[in-house]
């Protein structure tokens, strides 16, 4: 349903384009009647290269993805009509069924994780001072650099032996060694931490525009009244917060639902499915076991989890502001 | 005195100079804060110029420097994939700039009717995951609707479905918003025409929001993983990001060739990211609020 949404969109793009004398009676138009006969289909021109574009590579993959959720996709032979049964399929699996949870865990665990992080960054690092500026620029570095270069230097090390990287640093401080991402057991949370260590500095640009619009009033004031520096933190700074972590939630969990490259590069989703979140099972169902239906069924179905979520959030966002 | 110092930050840091404890905690702290989230980085520079086999030697300095590295991976096609990988970013943020300033002219100089859907059509794509269509693209790709073309195994099948981004249009409009209509209407009254005042008036006034479309156009491209993926015939057409997986499944190499690999990948990033670093943050800021 919600692919047919912008389909029909471009249907209606097409039908103003060529009536679009109706355009004469919008009162915006002022004095330059003259120019408008000829201005009328002049934006679509301007918005045409956008829509070919998101017409042939986004709204038609959608509505291709829909249609083929509900079919069983053999090649040479014929596509065949299944109805819902490769949703069926999906909850009947329990690869599925594990992925879901992976999924969910290493998503709350990221947007949390990473979040916590960015905050005690942004608390650190908040100022004017050059080197703080420098300090700031630095730590941000982990999020330019593509997912895919991360995963690989982090895969190499967590190199699961007692004098790897990061187990040699961990024994500084007595703990390890471990296996990482080798063990069916702490592969998860391994990836989580490569997920925290890329996300946190992101979050913390936005804590720390957060905070630069606090009123320094407010601080001076629980400063008059003695409060001490949690309870600032607590009843001043953190419901000042409050929209950039909304904010934050919503981008994060959205980036935690759909996570592939973090997952496909550290641990391709093993070891013994321990980490097979959401794309990679769809990934393996599409194009190693070359079941297009079911994979599309998953898709269909993780882009509806996605919408629910950003609509709940923004309707809970629009309530709040009402207020 | 106390009080208004200490009233700068959440955290209430101490700055004068006799505070020395406080000053002494926070750089301490912030040195942690470099050392974990530069390190890793710093692995990796040391490692490509490292002549090292052993996994469990990594450093943040190379033991025995030397270019063996690249040598090796440029016997493994390194050069080839980082060509793929530049080709596509160029191609792709060009084509990226262009449709998202002509369609954000439209929907922020011209008032015409259905533009609400069109915003609305537009900001769906922005709430549709990539990867969510990843498999319906992979057909499209290798049979365009009408014209029956195949991109597959081409760098066209990836720049292509790059070429708009949702996220640049809104940027590039709300920008382009803000320019005061009588500098147009001024341009129109000297007879400049309809392209004209486009390309003369509007486009250079938009400069500080190219930078950003351009610096984010680029991490969107550099950052691709699946497409590349599934556009690609054979891992000749696979990009470098992608390209880093093969290379390092050949153990008796060592850390040393995928980590050369990870170098040439991360150095884009870096230069884009340094060179334009106002236009990035500034864009987080902006963009997260406006979505």
């Amino acid at each position: 349903m919600t692919a047919v949404q912008p389909l029909s969109d471009t249907q209606d793009v097409g039908s103003t384009a060529s009536g679009g004398g109706a355009v004469e009676t919008h009162p915006v138009r002022r004095r330059r009647r003259r120019r408008l006969t000829g201005a009328t289909f002049v934006p679509w021109l301007y918005l045409t290269p956008a829509f070919l574009i998101f017409l042939v590579f986004k709204y038609i993959p959608m509505a291709e993805g829909i249609r083929l959720s509900m079919f069983e996709v053999r090649p040479f032979l014929g596509d065949l009509f299944v109805g819902f049964a490769n949703y069926a399929k999906i909850f009947d699996d329990d690869r599925f069924t594990a992925a879901i949870w992976h999924t969910l865990i290493l998503a709350a665990g990221q947007t949390f994780g990473s979040m916590f992080l960015g905050f005690f960054l942004a608390l650190l690092l908040e100022g004017h001072a050059r080197s703080l500026w420098f300090v700031r620029s630095a730590v941000f570095l982990p999020v330019v650099a593509a997912t895919a270069v991360i995963g690989e230097i982090w895969r190499l090390l967590y190199y699961p032996a007692p004098d790897g990287f990061v187990n040699t640093a961990l024994s500084w401080i007595g703990l390890g060694p471990w296996e990482f991402i080798d063990s069916p057991d702490q592969s998860l949370v391994s990836v989580m931490a490569v997920g925290i260590w890329k996300h946190a500095p992101y979050d913390m640009v936005l804590i720390i525009a957060g905070l630069a619009g606090i009123d320094r009033q407010q601080y001076e004031a629980a400063a008059i009244d003695g409060a001490s520096t949690w309870q600032r933190i607590r009843h001043v700074t953190l419901p000042a917060l409050r929209p950039v972590v909304t904010i934050l939630l919503t981008l994060a969990s959205i980036r935690g639902l759909r996570v592939f490259t973090e997952v496909y590069v550290l641990t391709g989703g093993g070891p013994a499915g321990s980490t097979d979140v959401w794309m990679t099972r769809v990934f393996t169902t599409a194009f190693e076991q070359s079941e297009l239906g079911i994979a599309s069924a998953g898709s269909v179905m993780l882009f509806l989890i996605t919408l629910a979520l950003t609509l709940v959030v923004q309707l809970y966002r629009r309530s709040r502001e009402v207020r | 005195m106390s009080v208004a110092g200490r009233c700068d930050t959440a955290l209430g840091w101490n700055t004068s100079r006799d505070a020395w404890l406080s000053r002494g905690i926070r750089i301490l702290l912030c040195a942690g804060a470099l050392i974990f989230f530069t390190g890793p980085l710093l692995v990796i520079f040391s490692g490509a110029f490292d002549n090292n086999h052993d996994p469990t030697k990594l450093s943040v300095l190379p033991n025995s420097p030397s270019l063996i590295n690249f040598v090796v991976a440029g016997q493994n096609k390194i050069w080839h994939y980082l060509t793929n990988s530049l080709v596509i970013a160029g191609g792709a943020l060009l084509l990226q700039i262009a449709v998202s300033v002509f369609a954000a002219y439209a929907l922020a100089r011209k008032k015409f009717r259905g533009q609400a859907i069109v915003l609305l059509a537009i900001l769906t794509t922005m709430m549709l995951p990539e990867e969510v269509i990843a498999i319906p693209l992979s057909l499209v790709i290798g049979d365009l609707p009408l014209v029956h073309v195949s991109l597959k195994g081409t760098l066209l099948g990836v720049i292509l479905p790059l070429g708009a981004w949702g996220f640049s249009i809104f940027v590039m409009t709300e920008f382009m918003k803000e320019i005061p209509l009588e500098l147009e209407e001024a341009a129109k009254v000297d007879g400049a025409g309809e392209m004209r005042v486009f390309l003369q008036i509007i486009l250079p006034l938009c400069r500080p929001a190219l930078g950003v479309i351009a610096v984010f156009g680029f991490n969107m491209i550099w950052e691709q993983y699946l497409l590349p993926l599934i556009v690609a015939a054979d891992p000749s057409d696979y990009t470098l990001t992608v390209a880093l997986l093969s290379l390092r499944s050949d153990d008796q190499v060592g850390p040393g060739i995928v980590l050369a690999g990870a170098l040439l990948a991360l150095v884009p990033s870096l230069l884009v990211y340094l060179s334009l670093q106002k236009s990035f943050l500034r864009g987080i800021t902006t963009g997260a609020i406006k979505g």
